[in-house]
């Protein structure tokens, strides 16, 4: 037994780390989800043939989603910041070694990018948009007419929407100062655990739009909203299998990443065990097996399993499942990683 | 060049938190916060534990990953003497500092930026020991270049076996404990 | 390497203080001090001298912009030696602590109901002086005692002996270190003084029974204790606690409380049977010695080692190391030794193994101080008292050298040896300082006048009928610091800062209070700044030049026996007493004897309490910086036991004394540094006076639960380690 005593502290530091708290959780879920939002829609993108127009809950509704989740999500963060007059700082400058510097600007390619992918297909999705504003349809005529603008469209959104996924992890796998965060897959698990979250998101719109009878009120409720506002036939559900596929993909690669990432840590340093030993026995463990792994991702993989098999009727439940537990994970990681630490050392 | 550190020896230090008191005197440190600070490590039983009391505080590491994460360029290696200090105009208080630190050797100031050691430049830059250093009334603490073999700590280094603390975190401490 | 040069300091220093030196001049500080002025611009040091504890450090206090900004240690001063301990540095705590006195205060309901009105200073001496004045016409002056602890006492002890009292006490006697007073006295007719004359600058071998260097953080002693510790000093530690100086120690003795006796006859008993010690000292100096070793007779290692758990083969080793080490070896006598009532046998136990080792006036050992001669301001004769004091009757203590704080209690409780009606505190928390805290409560509901002179609103001020605010020491000039030391020097305090409401010095309280006595005449001197100067100039300096420097150095003379220093023993045969026909003629034990110490109740702990580094007593914990430091103490509980008890570090518990008191709540701290007989905590915390708003309620007081204590029959001190407590965990 080591008796250790120390006479520090500082607020947020002592007695136990608190930094970081749920603004910063939410938004590295929210910019992971933005992330498989841009990468589901910049592949739809690419894939859909010029006159094929399908999919578009994929290509509008998701990017447009994306852009307020995004802000959403950035709102959160500058919650989290201590000197918030300073923040435009943050684009004065670029800093190669520090993830949060090419996040603020990834963050800001974000914007663009989702906009030029929802733009494309707007009139058709929301018809009564153009109708207001028909400069909209001369923007989609223009970008739709250049197949390599529509092709740089789609790669841009891919490429942003990867960089954005990983970067959410990079920010806490570089922090080596906390052995649990400090492993390079953290990169690929929160953008898979953000492209599951994106699917899922996508995969519960158009479950509310449905043609049918026995939907809950209050999707219903939700659905005569939606379509009044788009005016418009209900969305293309013949993407719903495709998605709940995907997702269940994603899912299980998370699920893949989880496990390597524990491996990974338990067979390295001591810091590292005792990193993972906060998932396995420690004070993260029910956290992170329940919701997380259990109704994050077990359950919903099931769920859509059965979905795709036609055995149960395609619902809202394994979104709404892997939507928490995307965020749960977010949660789990941050509060997880905060009480990691390097052993106390002796002499 | 130069590159600061500090050596303590350990077997002098008797805990008793001058250097925090001289710290926050010089340096203004408002109440509740504190830039450096005293551990005690016991290990073994009574009657003959083994114990180790030391001041610690920054470690103006040599591989800061405090100022490799700072989005903003806030955080930075003050030269001569690789110094981390932070400019607080430049701070944003994102804490990716803090979290970065394997020290947890910063906090955030109530004025919103991260604050920390900083090895008291402004006493350095005019030739004088860091407060804590010069306060010290066991004379347990030495403050110096360690890239001119002649200076104290050189010669303390060289001619007493020491340790960093946890060095396995890769960040180059330069505060080095006699034991 | 980039130490503050000497050349680079007087350089810093000349032009700033020379600044200095005019503004405290144009600052009307002299009777009652003027109003605040506009805050002067730049940096000013200004030298004075530390009041956090007793040691008096000399420090230079930087105001920048008229704040106090920091207190660093004055290089000239040897006591400090630059350095001040963590309490000196946070001295600029005490001047801005939000809870300080700010005007006088006099009671308006039942004594201890904490309900006051503010009144000018006029009136609050004007109240005192009639009161007192009706006390002294009823039962006489001597019914008045005065309580004052520290240097600022000075002006008090002069107001009250010129009024008549014999009855003036400070609790650094009784509850302090007035058993070693009395062990050394009567061993080798002097004493350890303050500061101690323990050369731990050169001794070789130290040893520490109880004395914990580096909490007890005495300035000169620590620096010095850290070069020994440096140099490899062979370090001997018997502490029931794995203290802080136990854990730089070559030999650790975990001792049994209460039966440092047995260890020290121990010792002594393998020093002579071995020959070991230093014959040709103890035949030129020593008186008595052969009955002495007679009496060693039957002490051996294995009769000590059930009593003290310390194995034989240790205590051999040990005694074998000191004497191999002497006479540079240095059993330290110890300071706060008012532990188990038999402190001044155990005291005389100390001494007689330094005599031993022949460490006494020898380097390495207990040098011989040397001062520098500060004559009075010349006053009349004081009148004297009617009566003989009234803490000690009938000499009941016989080698009592000063008045017993808890014997002046006695009196006021029993009204014998006559009535005492008033105290007057000046710097004393007695309700911290004294054990049985309910006695001392009955005493204060008993009497007819209680003043306290205090900084801030302590819980003995809670009991006044008046309560005065001082400035604290960086606002006032006080008496003049002039304690022996290895070389002579004096020191000056002086104002550094503005006091921030109607404080004032305690020099002002007492001239003023004593023209309302009509003893003014007692004060004949225009202002503090003449009193000094005169008494500066008659010691061949002046206030000038103190005021510059902070501290003047007298001509070194020299302080060990074997460079010249006089051997000189002041005891009755001129030697040092082996064997003390005083003792026996009084009827006690004339050489020192074993008793075991009084057991608990079973499974009660017995209660040990001392000092953490950046606290001094019950009189730092709200100083807003120190608080910072610490802002708690912790009980500590060995770790098995409490793991036996199912308690854990961090839980709150309350101690219950075997009488039934129960303290505030405290944490626990389990650890493996201590004996599982005991508990420890740190004194001064526990505070129940709500006004110190930033430690009210936070830990237990020590003094909450010393209801009981031994009487040591020498001297009167009281001998507190004797309670035991249970810990009761809190929900
Ligand atoms: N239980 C217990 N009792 C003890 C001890 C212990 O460890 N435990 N230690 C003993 C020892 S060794 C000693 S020396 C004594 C010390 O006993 P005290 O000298 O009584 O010590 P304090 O409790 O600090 O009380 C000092 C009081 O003086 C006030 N004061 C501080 N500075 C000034 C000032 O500048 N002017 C004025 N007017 N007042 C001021 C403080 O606010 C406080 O109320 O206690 C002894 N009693
Ligand atoms: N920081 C700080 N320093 C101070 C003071 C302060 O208030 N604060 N006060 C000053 C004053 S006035 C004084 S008197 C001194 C007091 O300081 P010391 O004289 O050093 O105090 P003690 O009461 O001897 O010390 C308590 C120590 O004795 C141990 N002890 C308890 N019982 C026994 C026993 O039966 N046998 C042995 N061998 N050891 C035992 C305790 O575990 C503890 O380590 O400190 C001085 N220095
Ligand atoms: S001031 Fe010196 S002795 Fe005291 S705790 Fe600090 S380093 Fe240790
Ligand atoms: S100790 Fe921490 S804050 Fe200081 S340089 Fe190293 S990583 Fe940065
Ligand atoms: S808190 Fe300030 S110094 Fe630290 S990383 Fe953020 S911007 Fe840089
Ligand atoms: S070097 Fe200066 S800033 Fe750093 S801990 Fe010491 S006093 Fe404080
Ligand atoms: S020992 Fe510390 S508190 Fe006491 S006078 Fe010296 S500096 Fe002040
Ligand atoms: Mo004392």
């Amino acid at each position: 037994m080591i008796e250790f005593t120390t006479t520090r502290h500082n607020p947020m530091i002592d007695p136990a780390l608190h930094l970081w708290g749920w603004e910063v959780a939410v938004y590295l879920f929210l910019g992971g989800l933005v992330a498989g939002l841009m990468i589901i829609a910049g592949v739809r993108l690419l894939v859909m043939r010029p006159k094929e127009r399908q999919a578009l809950v994929c290509c509008t509704i998701g990017p447009l989603l994306g852009l307020v989740l995004l802000s959403l999500g950035m709102g959160a963060l500058f919650l989290d910041l201590e000197n918030k007059r300073h923040v435009w700082r943050l684009y004065l400058t670029f800093q190669a070694t520090s993830p949060m510097s090419w996040g603020s600007w990834i963050l800001l390619l974000v914007y663009p990018a989702l906009l030029a992918n929802a733009l494309t297909h707007l009139p058709e999705a929301i018809p009564a948009l153009t109708k207001r504003i028909p400069l909209l349809v001369t923007w989609s005529d223009f970008i739709l007419a250049r197949t390599r603008l529509v092709v740089a469209i789609g790669f841009s959104n891919l490429a942003v929407g990867a960089g954005l996924g990983i970067y959410t992890g990079v920010l806490l796998g570089t922090l080596s100062a906390h052995p649990l965060w400090n492993s390079s897959l953290l990169g690929p698990l929160f953008l898979f655990s953000g492209l599951s979250a994106a699917a899922a998101l996508l995969h519960g719109i158009l479950v509310l739009t449905l043609p049918d009878e026995e939907l809950p009120n209050f999707a219903d409720f939700l659905l005569s909203t939606l379509s009044r506002w788009s005016e418009s036939k209900p969305l293309d559900a013949r993407i719903a299998p495709t998605l709940a596929q995907a997702d269940n993909s994603f899912l299980t690669i998370e699920l893949m990443l989880l496990g390597l990432f524990l491996i990974g840590h338990l067979t390295s340093t001591e810091a590292a065990q005792q990193g993972a030993y906060l998932l396995l026995g420690g004070p993260y463990t029910a956290a992170f097996w329940v919701f997380v792994v259990g109704m994050g991702i077990a359950t919903p993989v099931l769920l859509q399993f059965l979905e795709l098999r036609h055995r149960i009727r395609h619902t809202l439940v394994p979104a709404v499942l892997v939507l928490l537990g995307s965020l749960s994970l977010r949660f789990v990681m941050v509060y997880a990683g905060q009480a990691s630490h390097w052993p106390i050392v002796l002499r | 060049m130069s590159l600061y550190a500090m050596v303590i020896d350990t077997r002098r230090c008797v805990g008793c938190q001058d250097c925090v008191a001289a710290c926050k005197m010089e340096n203004g440190v408002p109440t509740g916060y504190t830039r450096d600070w005293i551990t005690e490590t016991v290990q073994g039983e009574f009657p003959s534990p083994w114990m180790e009391i030391r001041s610690e505080r920054c470690n103006h590491c040599d591989n800061p990953p405090c100022v490799a994460c700072c989005p903003t360029g806030a955080s930075h290696t003050h030269e001569p003497g690789n110094i981390v200090l932070v400019n607080r105009e430049k701070c944003i208080g994102c804490k990716a500092c803090l979290a970065a630190c394997p020290y947890n050797a910063r906090f955030i100031h109530p004025d919103g930026y991260a604050d920390k050691c900083t090895f008291c430049v402004h006493r350095v830059e005019r030739g004088l020991d860091p407060a804590c250093v010069a306060v010290c009334p066991t004379r347990c603490m030495h403050f110096g270049d360690l890239d001119d073999p002649l200076s104290e700590v050189s010669h303390l280094l060289a001619s007493r076996p020491a340790h960093a603390l946890t060095q396995a975190a890769g960040t180059a401490p330069r505060i080095y404990y006699l034991s | 390497m980039r130490s503050f040069s000497r050349r680079q300091f007087l350089k810093i220093t000349a032009g700033t203080l020379a600044a200095a030196g005019l503004a405290s001049r144009s600052r009307g500080v002299l009777w009652g001090g003027g109003g605040p002025e506009k805050p002067r611009q730049g940096t000013q040091i200004i030298p004075t001298f530390c009041d956090l504890c007793f040691w008096k450090c000399g420090a230079l206090a930087y105001v920048r912009d008229g704040k106090l900004w920091k207190i660093e240690g004055n290089p000239r001063d040897p006591l400090s030696r630059g350095r001040l301990c963590p309490r000196g540095t946070g001295g600029v705590g005490a001047h801005t602590d939000p809870d300080r006195l700010r005007a006088p205060l006099v009671r308006v309901n039942r004594r201890g109901r904490d309900e006051w009105k503010e009144v000018s200073w006029d009136e609050a001496l004007d109240y005192i002086a009639l009161r007192m004045r009706r006390i002294a016409a009823e039962d006489g002056p001597e019914a008045m005692a005065l309580f004052a602890h520290g240097l600022g006492g000075g002006f008090f002890r002069h107001a009250f002996k010129a009024f008549g009292t014999p009855n003036i006490a400070e609790p650094a006697y009784a509850q302090c270190r007035g058993p070693r007073d009395a062990g050394y006295n009567l061993t080798f007719g002097d004493e350890v003084g303050s500061p101690e004359r323990t050369d731990i600058a050169n001794a070789e071998c130290l040893v520490l029974i109880g004395s914990h260097l580096g909490e007890n953080m005495h300035n000169t002693q620590v620096q010095e204790f850290a070069e020994a510790v440096g140099r490899g000093v062979s370090l001997i530690v018997v502490d029931p606690r794995f203290s802080i100086a136990a854990s730089k120690a070559r030999y650790y003795l975990p001792i049994k409380p209460g039966t440092d006796v047995a260890l020290l006859l121990a010792w002594m008993h393998v020093i002579v049977k071995e020959g070991l010690y230093d014959r040709e000292y103890v035949t030129k100096f020593g008186h008595g010695f052969d009955q002495f070793v007679a009496s060693l007779e039957g002490y051996t290692p294995e009769w000590a080692y059930p009593e003290t758990g310390i194995e034989p083969g240790m205590i051999r080793e040990t005694a074998r190391e000191m004497a191999h080490h002497r006479p540079a070896t240095l059993v330290h006598p110890g300071r706060h030794v008012t532990w188990y009532g038999n402190d001044a046998q155990r005291s005389r136990a100390n001494a007689l193994l330094n005599a031993l080792l022949g460490s006494w006036g020898r380097r390495g050992g207990l040098y011989v101080p040397a001062g520098v001669d500060v004559p009075h301001y010349p006053s009349p004769a004081y009148p004297k008292p009617a009566r003989p004091p009234a803490d000690n009757p009938d000499g009941k203590y016989p080698f009592a050298s000063e008045p017993l704080t808890t014997g002046i209690r006695d009196a006021t409780l029993e009204g014998k040896p006559y009535p005492i009606k008033g105290w007057f505190v000046y710097a004393t928390n007695l309700l911290y300082s004294l054990p049985d805290q309910a006695a001392t409560i009955r005493a204060l509901e008993k009497l007819d006048l209680v003043v306290v002179v205090d900084v801030i609103p302590s819980e003995i001020a809670g009991w006044a009928d008046v309560v005065l605010p001082e400035n604290v020491y960086l606002e006032r000039y006080d008496e003049i610091g002039a304690s022996p030391f290895r070389e002579p020097f004096l020191t000056l305090r002086q104002p550094v800062v503005d006091a921030p409401n109607d404080q004032k010095p305690g020099w002002w309280i007492a001239h003023k209070l004593a023209e309302k006595l009509g003893v003014g005449a007692y004060f004949p001197w225009r202002d503090i700044e003449e009193y000094l100067d005169y008494r500066l100039r008659a010691a061949g300096h002046s206030l000038e030049e103190l005021k510059r420097d902070g501290v003047v150095r007298g001509s070194p003379k020299p302080i060990y026996f074997e460079d010249g220093a006089p051997s000189e023993f002041d005891t009755p045969s001129g030697k040092i007493e082996f064997f003390s026909e005083q003792l026996q003629r009084a009827g006690l034990d004339p050489v020192p004897r074993y008793a075991p110490p009084e057991a608990g109740p079973p499974g009660a702990f017995r209660v040990l309490f001392g000092r953490a580094p950046v606290h001094s007593f019950s009189r730092t914990e709200n100083n807003p910086i120190l608080a910072d430091l610490m802002d708690e103490n912790e009980v500590w509980v060995n770790a098995a036991a409490a793991r036996r008890l199912g308690l854990k570090s961090g839980d709150y518990v309350r101690l219950r004394n075997q009488d039934g008191v129960a303290s505030e709540r405290i944490r626990v701290k389990a650890t493996e540094r201590i004996r599982p007989d005991c508990v420890y905590l740190v004194h001064g915390f526990g505070h129940t006076s709500h006004r110190l708003r930033r430690t009210f309620g936070r830990g237990a007081s020590d003094a909450q639960i010393l209801s009981r204590y031994r009487t040591d029959p020498l001297m009167g001190g009281t001998g507190s380690n004797v309670n035991f407590v249970t810990l009761e965990l809190e929900a």
